[in-house]
C-alpha cells in the first residue's frame, strides 16, 4: 500500500496535497474498487466546492462509489484525461490520476499519512 | 415439505419485532369491507369442461390471420413473421425470458443480445444499443431518464413533437412525475401542419432533450437533420422514436445526427398479439454509454483465448449503483429480442428492404386510390411511409363499424388523441395487404360515404 507522507487524508479515502493543491482517490480506495472504468467528474473548473462535496463519481468493473471533495475551496482545473483513460487511476493514483486541483485555505480535519495507514489497517483486519 | 420456510415461531418473532400481534393486524390499513370479500364464484369445473369453456370463449375473438383485414397500426404492426421465428424461440434452450443472475453460463443467450445489439446500433446507425426495453414507450421515458442523468438534473426541459405516439407520451409522463422536469411542446393547441423546425423555437439553454418520431405518429417522413443542429447548438440532445421497417429504407437518424434512438420494435418478427409483450429498442453514442440505463452484452476472449460474451459495465445498473443508477431498469426482453435478431437475420439488408417498399409501395397505392374517393382526402401532403391520415366524410366509429361487417379492421381514430382530427382516421398498409383487399376497402369507404 502507498500512502505518500506530504499528503493529507480524508475519511472517505481521498488524498490532498497541501502543495499543489491537487486531490485524488488514495491507492487504498482504488485497490478496493478494482479495475476502474469509468470517471465522471462532476465538478466544473471555477466552481466554489465545500468539503464533502461530492467531486466524482468512480465506476469499476465490480463496484460504484462517489469521491468527495477533502478540502473547501475554489476549483483551478480539474483532470480531463481521466474520463477517456479511467485506468489511469488504478495505475497511478497519486500522480497522472489526480482528479481535481483545488485552491483551499486550511486543510483541517484530515488526516496525515501516519493516521491514514493505521485507519487503512483497522479496515483491512 | 412446506414450501414457506418460516416456522410458526419465526413467524411470531418477526410480528413481535414489527410490533403487532397478529399477520391480519398488518392489513389494517385496507378497509374491512375490501379485506376479505365474499367472492361470487361459479363452482369449481374440471381441466376438460375449462378447457372448453376457453376454447368457446375465444371463438368470439376475430383473428387478422384467417377471419379480418386489418389496415390498423398506430404503433403495432401486422407483418409477416417467418416460421423460423418461433421455431427458433421455442427452442428450449431459449425459451425462458430471463438472463440467469450468473448470465455467464448462457452463452447461447447472451451472444443472441449481443447480436441484437449489433442489429439495431447498425440498423439505427448508432454506436451502441442496449440490450433491450419493455416496448417503444418505455424505451422513450428511458431516454428522458438518461439525459436528465446526463445533465445532473441541471437541464429541466424536455420538448416532445406532438407528432409523438399519444401512449408514448402518457407513458413518458407517468414516468418522470416525480422528476424535476417540464415537458412542452406537444399541447392540444400544437400546430400539428407546420412541420419540425417549429420545435426549434422552443429550445432554449434549459433544455435537455428533444423528442420527435419517425415517421411521425401521422405516418410522416421527415429529414431532422436541420432540427438536430437548431438542438444542438443550444447544447440539448436529441432522440428519435422510430419504427425500425421505415429504416430499411429511409436515412437513419445517426445520419441525421440523433444522440439517441429509440422505438417500438414490434414491427421485426413479433405478433401483434392485442398489444404486447413487445420490445423497446435503444441505442446512442458511445459517449453516452455509461448514462444508458438497461443491461449491455460485451464480447471478450476468455482465459483460453475464445470468444466469450459478458455481461459488461455492470457497475452503471441499478443492482450496483442503487439510487443513483440512470434508470431502476435492469432487465431486458430476452426472448423477443431473440425474435427480432432471428427474423432480420432471416431477411437479410435485402429482404428487409424489400419489406418497407412493399409496405411503402402498397400505402401509397392504397393513399391515391382513398384520396380519388369523394368525400375522403389526405390532410397532409408531406411525405409519408406506410401509414397516412385520411380526413372522412363521416364519424371514424361509424364507417368502421361499417368496415368490420366487411371483414376490415379499420383505422385508428385520431380525434380521440388529438381534438382538431375529429373525423381522422389513420391508416396503415404492410406487405401483408394485397391490392386487391386494398381495392375492396376503397369500395367499402365509397359505399359507407354514400349511405
Amino acid at each position: 500500500m502507498n500512502i505518500p507522507a506530504n499528503l493529507r487524508y480524508s475519511k472517505t479515502d481521498e488524498w490532498f496535497d497541501p502543495k499543489t493543491g491537487k486531490v485524488g482517490l488514495t491507492d487504498y480506495a482504488q485497490s478496493q474498487l478494482s479495475d476502474i472504468v469509468f470517471v465522471e467528474i462532476i465538478i466544473n473548473k471555477g466552481e466554489d466546492v465545500e468539503a464533502g462535496k461530492q467531486v466524482a463519481s468512480v465506476e469499476s468493473v465490480k463496484a460504484a462509489a462517489d469521491s468527495y471533495s477533502p478540502v473547501a475551496g475554489k476549483v483551478t482545473e480539474v483532470n480531463e484525461d481521466l474520463s477517456s483513460n479511467p485506468e489511469i487511476l488504478n495505475k497511478d493514483p497519486y500522480g497522472a490520476g489526480w482528479m481535481a486541483k483545488i485552491e483551499a485555505g486550511e486543510a483541517a480535519g484530515l488526516m496525515d499519512s501516519a493516521a491514514y495507514i493505521k485507519y487503512c489497517e483497522e479496515r483491512t483486519h | 415439505m412446506t414450501y414457506i420456510p418460516h416456522s410458526p415461531q419465526e413467524r411470531d418473532e418477526m410480528l413481535a419485532t414489527v410490533g403487532v400481534n397478529h399477520l391480519e393486524d398488518l392489513f389494517n390499513v385496507v378497509p374491512v369491507k375490501y379485506r376479505f370479500p365474499e367472492l361470487d364464484l361459479p363452482p369449481a369445473l374440471t381441466e376438460m369442461e375449462a378447457a372448453t369453456e376457453l376454447v368457446e370463449i375465444s371463438l368470439g375473438n376475430e383473428n387478422i390471420q384467417t377471419e379480418l383485414v386489418s389496415f390498423l397500426g398506430a404503433g403495432a404492426y401486422h407483418h409477416y413473421i417467418p416460421a423460423a421465428v418461433g421455431h427458433i424461440l421455442q427452442r428450449g434452450e431459449f425459451y425462458t425470458a430471463y438472463t440467469p443472475y450468473q448470465p455467464e453460463i448462457s452463452q447461447g443467450t447472451l451472444q443472441a443480445i449481443f447480436e441484437y445489439q449489433s442489429v439495431i446500433a447498425a440498423l439505427t446507425g448508432m454506436e451502441v444499443s442496449n440490450a433491450s426495453h419493455y416496448d417503444g414507450a418505455t424505451a422513450v421515458a428511458e431516454a428522458v431518464n438518461m439525459v436528465y442523468a446526463q445533465f445532473r438534473g441541471k437541464r429541466k426541459k424536455i420538448v416532445l413533437s406532438p407528432g409523438i405516439h399519444p401512449q408514448y407520451r402518457e407513458t413518458l409522463r407517468t414516468y418522470v412525475q416525480d422528476l424535476d422536469v417540464e415537458l412542452v411542446g406537444d399541447g392540444s393547441k400544437a400546430d400539428l401542419d407546420a412541420g419540425p423546425d417549429q420545435l426549434g423555437s422552443l429550445i432554449d439553454d434549459n433544455t435537455a432533450l428533444l423528442i420527435v418520431q419517425y415517421p411521425d405518429f401521422f405516418g410522416r417522413i421527415y429529414d431532422y437533420t436541420g432540427l438536430i443542429e437548431m438542438a444542438h447548438a443550444k447544447g440539448a440532445l436529441v432522440c428519435v422514436a422510430v419504427n425500425p421497417t421505415a429504416l430499411g429504407l429511409f436515412k437513419t437518424p445517426g445520419e441525421m445526427g440523433a444522440d439517441i434512438v429509440v422505438g417500438e420494435a414490434q414491427p421485426l418478427g413479433i405478433p401483434l398479439s392485442f398489444g404486447g409483450p413487445y420490445l423497446g429498442l435503444f441505442a446512442t453514442r458511445k459517449q453516452y454509454l455509461h448514462k444508458m440505463a438497461g443491461r449491455l452484452v460485451g464480447e471478450t476472449v476468455d482465459n483460453r483465448g475464445q470468444r466469450a460474451y459478458v455481461l459488461t459495465l455492470t457497475a452503471r445498473e441499478q443492482h450496483i449503483k442503487r439510487e443513483r443508477a440512470t434508470s431502476n431498469i435492469c432487465t431486458n426482453q430476452g426472448l423477443l429480442t431473440l425474435a427480432a435478431t432471428v427474423y432480420l437475420s432471416l431477411l437479410g439488408k435485402k429482404g428487409f428492404r424489400q419489406v418497407a417498399e412493399l409496405c411503402y409501395h402498397k400505402a401509397h397505392y392504397a393513399a391515391v386510390q382513398i384520396s380519388k374517393v369523394k368525400g375522403y382526402s389526405l390532410c397532409f401532403d408531406t411525405p409519408f411511409f406506410h401509414e397516412f391520415s385520411v380526413c372522412c366524410p363521416k364519424p371514424v366509429a361509424e364507417i368502421n363499424a361499417h368496415l368490420l361487417e366487411h371483414g376490415f379492421l379499420g383505422g385508428f381514430d385520431l380525434g380521440k388523441d388529438y381534438p382538431t382530427l375529429r373525423d381522422h382516421m389513420l391508416l396503415a398498409v404492410t406487405e401483408m395487404n394485397t391490392k386487391d383487399e386494398i381495392d375492396a376497402l376503397v369500395e367499402v369507404l365509397k359505399e359507407v360515404a354514400h349511405d
